[in-house]
């Protein structure tokens, strides 16, 4: 024990290689030096949530490599009819292009509000949740086209039921997630325009005082959802 | 040996953490009902916990008493005997233990060991208990709505569990069932999160990792395990509403019903197994991983001897969360999965066997030639050390593919695990609630009560699971209704069943001695005082008992050595607690 008593004060005495990583992470009071409380329970919120969604994908490739009945194809499943011919994939693109964009706004967020802009932290966090919406608006639309085509949970027109279970399940999952983000982008952004982290403003529920870190926390969780649907976009519309 | 300086205040580095903002109560409603304190948040976890947990006990005397005399009782038919073996398993599993280790003890034991005022996020962690409440009133509803609740088993294996021969499987049962596990998750979801940060970023000054009692560390491996098997059961259990609700078929092969063609097809049973058995086997070890760390404590504190081997406590702790997830399989031998799976598995599984081992002799060593004080605690955790090497030898047998064909779905296997994480894991409960009632009371419980209750609850329990194994090796089938008439068993396995039964009745009956104790001590028990058990770590040294609203009154606990200063030879008295400064006393280093 007086050794790693002595790692404190002298720098000299600390292990080096796999056994400092150890003595570092085990290190006096907190593990990761730089995290506050929020960022952390975020960072392994995300972590779990990874899991997750890792055992929904898991699930749905079982699923789709164990059917004896023949997978949809999803480029022509997934087509819109524009201009006289079948496009396949355009709405996916656009939505995957929506989605990435609003990460992009996101860290832009992120960054003026550690400068403390509050106009521009919310304006673009409003930016980012209103991508989300359109995303979560263009996700209805197509769910509502392939209702339209016979495609239901437990059958569809053209193979294997699971291809619709699948599909509900997990871009459903997904969108849900996306919803929350963006209803937590509307409270994040308009505690930050009513300059709430200014002026350390105590939460309703929590009675905590708020942050402008809890930007920084809001865009960890909306660019994990959007990093996900990368997963989603490439083993269901890709594969 | 290393001289140590004296007053080395310098070792301990200036704060990092800034103190938590604490919420302060109002009225009696948020102080004790909706309160944001883990201390009060803990009580209610665990008395919610015992409670159901009593539920259960009460369904496996059913169960005995069918078993015993079967045809006997007639309000226990088959499927009443499929819904109370179902229902107890998963009470015992997941409302209890989990609940009671990681929501009981986690939400009392983190906060005060660490030298934190509170959890991180206390308004979460209130959260967690009322959603955890809910998840136990979904399932206490099953009981009441038509049809019953599920008797698919605890491992609710599709495609039965959502069929019309299975208790449940088209009523509401299932339905319950399933929502009851999401709820309970999202709501330990909150709580767990709490429990990780907590330990990692907010800890007290001079508490390195290292410092932790092993409690702490136990509880910590384990809800990091359960934040990420859960995700799996969680998967699972919406997966199966959808098949049962929608109409989908994920888990559902094609199948006939009745002689009716069911509108399923193409869906994959193994697949449900796999998920399902990627969260229940960790699950084990989230169970049993708390009880490792709390029994460590309870050891050395009673022996008046520093733990054995801290640092590979330690490690071991973590290699066997980590190797708890490759193990899944062996609990699919028979399943008709792919036979090469068996043979990694396994290898994992009896490798798992190297770190429970050292931790087995690392605690008879902490034993050896220690002051031994046969105190409550001590007695169960012996008790405990006992059965679960018990249990642990029989998964040696069960983990090797060859010798658990035979002996899979026997009774063997109830024995087995009902050793190693039923009997074992509750044995440190009772250990643990006699070792800290007095901090959460301030009052001793009752020894002559106590000595009652741990000599029937431990040899009861080995006369109740002993013979078991014994019932397996004849080919006693297990979850069977009634055994009937059988070539391969005797009719002395029938006496037996009587035996295990009666006894299983009296154990039962014999924890009401605990619960009385435990009210009976609340208002006459002994006053414990602050220290009663002369113990070293943080939760002992707390300026008043029980501990107050912020734990630690103006400031918090500044920590000098780790939690195992027990019989230092040189010192003035045989603990010296972690909030002691470094005195210049020559010891041998254990670093």
């Amino acid at each position: 024990m007086t050794q790693s008593l002595q790692t404190h004060s002298n720098p000299d005495l600390r292990p080096a290689g796999l056994r400092g990583v150890a003595s570092d992470f085990a290190s006096d009071q907190r593990a990761f030096k730089t995290a506050s409380w929020g960022k952390a329970m975020m960072w392994i919120f995300l972590l779990s949530d990874t899991f997750v969604f890792g055992c929904f994908l898991l699930a749905y490739m079982t699923a789709r490599m164990s059917t004896p009945v023949a997978w949809p194809n999803p480029s022509e499943v997934f087509a819109l009819h524009i201009g006289g011919q079948d496009v396949p994939l355009i709405l996916i693109a656009i939505m995957t292009f929506v989605l990435i964009s609003s990460s992009g706004t996101m860290a832009m967020a992120v960054n003026f509000g550690y400068r403390r802009e509050r106009g521009r932290t919310a304006a673009l966090m409003l930016a980012t949740a209103l991508l989300g919406a359109t995303f979560v608006g263009m996700q209805a639309f197509e769910w509502t086209k392939l209702i339209s085509e016979g495609v239901r949970p437990w059958e569809n027109p053209w193979g294997a039921a699971q291809f619709g279970s699948s599909f509900f399940m997990i871009t459903g999952f997904h969108g849900t997630h996306v919803t929350i983000g963006v209803i937590f982008l509307f409270i994040v952004a308009r505690k930050v325009w009513r300059g709430d982290f200014d002026e350390a403003r105590r939460g309703f529920f929590t009675s905590r005082k708020g942050h402008y870190e809890a930007v920084e926390i809001m865009g960890l969780y909306w660019h994990f959802v959007d990093l996900v649907w990368v997963f989603i976009f490439a083993f269901f519309y890709l594969w | 040996m290393v001289e140590i300086p004296s007053g080395d205040a310098g070792t301990v580095p200036s704060a990092e953490v800034e103190d938590v903002e604490l919420y302060h109560p109002k009225s009696w409603w948020t102080k004790y009902v909706f309160s944001q304190d883990a201390k009060i948040i803990a009580v209610q976890y665990s008395v919610t916990a015992i409670s159901i947990g009593l539920l259960a006990l009460v369904l496996s005397w059913l169960m005995r008493l069918q078993l015993a005399f079967p045809g006997y009782f007639a309000f226990i038919d088959a499927d009443r005997y499929y819904q109370f073996i179902t229902m107890h398993g998963m009470i015992m599993v997941i409302y209890l233990l989990t609940a009671l280790f990681l929501g009981g003890f986690g939400n009392y034991l983190i906060p005060l060991m660490v030298g934190a005022r509170d959890m991180v996020f206390p308004y979460a962690n209130m959260l967690s208990y009322w959603i955890y409440l809910l998840a136990v009133l979904i399932l206490v509803a099953s009981f009441f709505a038509p049809g019953g609740p599920t008797g698919a088993g605890w491992t609710l294996y599709p495609p039965q569990a959502v069929l019309s021969g299975t208790p449940g499987g088209r009523d509401w049962g299932i339905l319950l069932m399933l929502s009851s596990l999401i709820v309970f998750i999202i709501g330990f979801t909150m709580g767990g999160l709490n429990y990780v940060v907590t330990v990692l970023q907010g800890r007290t000054r001079g508490m390195t990792l290292m410092r932790m009692p092993l409690t702490v560390w136990g509880i910590f491996t384990a809800t990091v395990m359960a934040l990420l098997a859960f995700p799996a059961l969680f998967v699972a259990c919406v997966m199966m509403l959808f098949d049962r609700l929608l109409g989908t078929s994920f888990f559902m092969p094609a199948i006939v019903e009745m002689g009716e063609q069911l509108q399923h097809g193409g869906g994959s049973p193994i697949l449900f197994q796999h998920l399902f058995w990627f969260f229940g086997h960790p699950e084990v070890y989230i169970v049993a991983l708390p009880a490792f760390g709390i029994v460590s404590d309870l050891i050395s504190t009673h022996a008046r001897k520093n733990i054995f081997g801290y640092r590979m406590m330690v490690w071991a702790i973590i290699i066997i969360g980590g190797l708890s997830f490759i193990v899944w399989a062996h609990h699919m031998y028979v399943s008709g999965m792919n036979p090469a799976f068996g043979f990694f598995f396994a290898t994992t599984t009896l490798i798992i066997a190297i770190p429970t081992a050292i931790k087995v002799y690392n605690w008879v060593l902490t034993l050896w030639r220690g002051d031994i004080h046969l105190t409550l605690p001590m007695l169960f955790a012996l008790a405990f050390i006992v059965t679960f090497v018990n249990g642990g030898l029989t998964g040696l047998f069960l983990g090797n593919v060859v010798v658990d064909v035979p002996l899979s779905d026997t009774m063997f296997v109830v024995a087995h695990f009902h050793m190693v994480m039923g009997v074992a894991p509750i044995l440190v409960i009772f250990g643990a609630i006699y070792h800290w009632y007095p901090k959460v009371t301030g009052r001793m419980l009752n020894e002559a009560l106590g000595q009652i209750h741990f000599w029937i609850t431990f040899l009861g329990t080995y006369a109740i699971f002993f013979p078991m194994h014994y019932l397996g090796l004849l080919g006693v089938p297990r979850r069977y209704y009634e055994l009937g008439e059988t070539a391969f068993v005797p009719p002395s396995a029938h006496t037996l069943n009587v035996f295990i039964t009666v006894t299983a009745l009296v154990v039962g009956a014999a924890q009401i001695v605990f619960l009385f104790n435990l009210v009976w001590s609340l208002f006459r028990g002994r006053e414990a005082g602050g220290n009663p058990w002369r113990a070293t770590t943080l939760e002992w040294q707390t300026p008043q008992t029980p501990p107050a609203h912020g734990n630690w009154g103006k400031n918090l606990p500044v920590v000098y050595r780790w939690a195992y200063d027990y019989s230092v030879p040189g010192a003035a008295e045989d603990f010296i607690p972690q909030t002691e400064p470094a005195s210049g006393v020559t010891r041998e280093v254990v670093a």
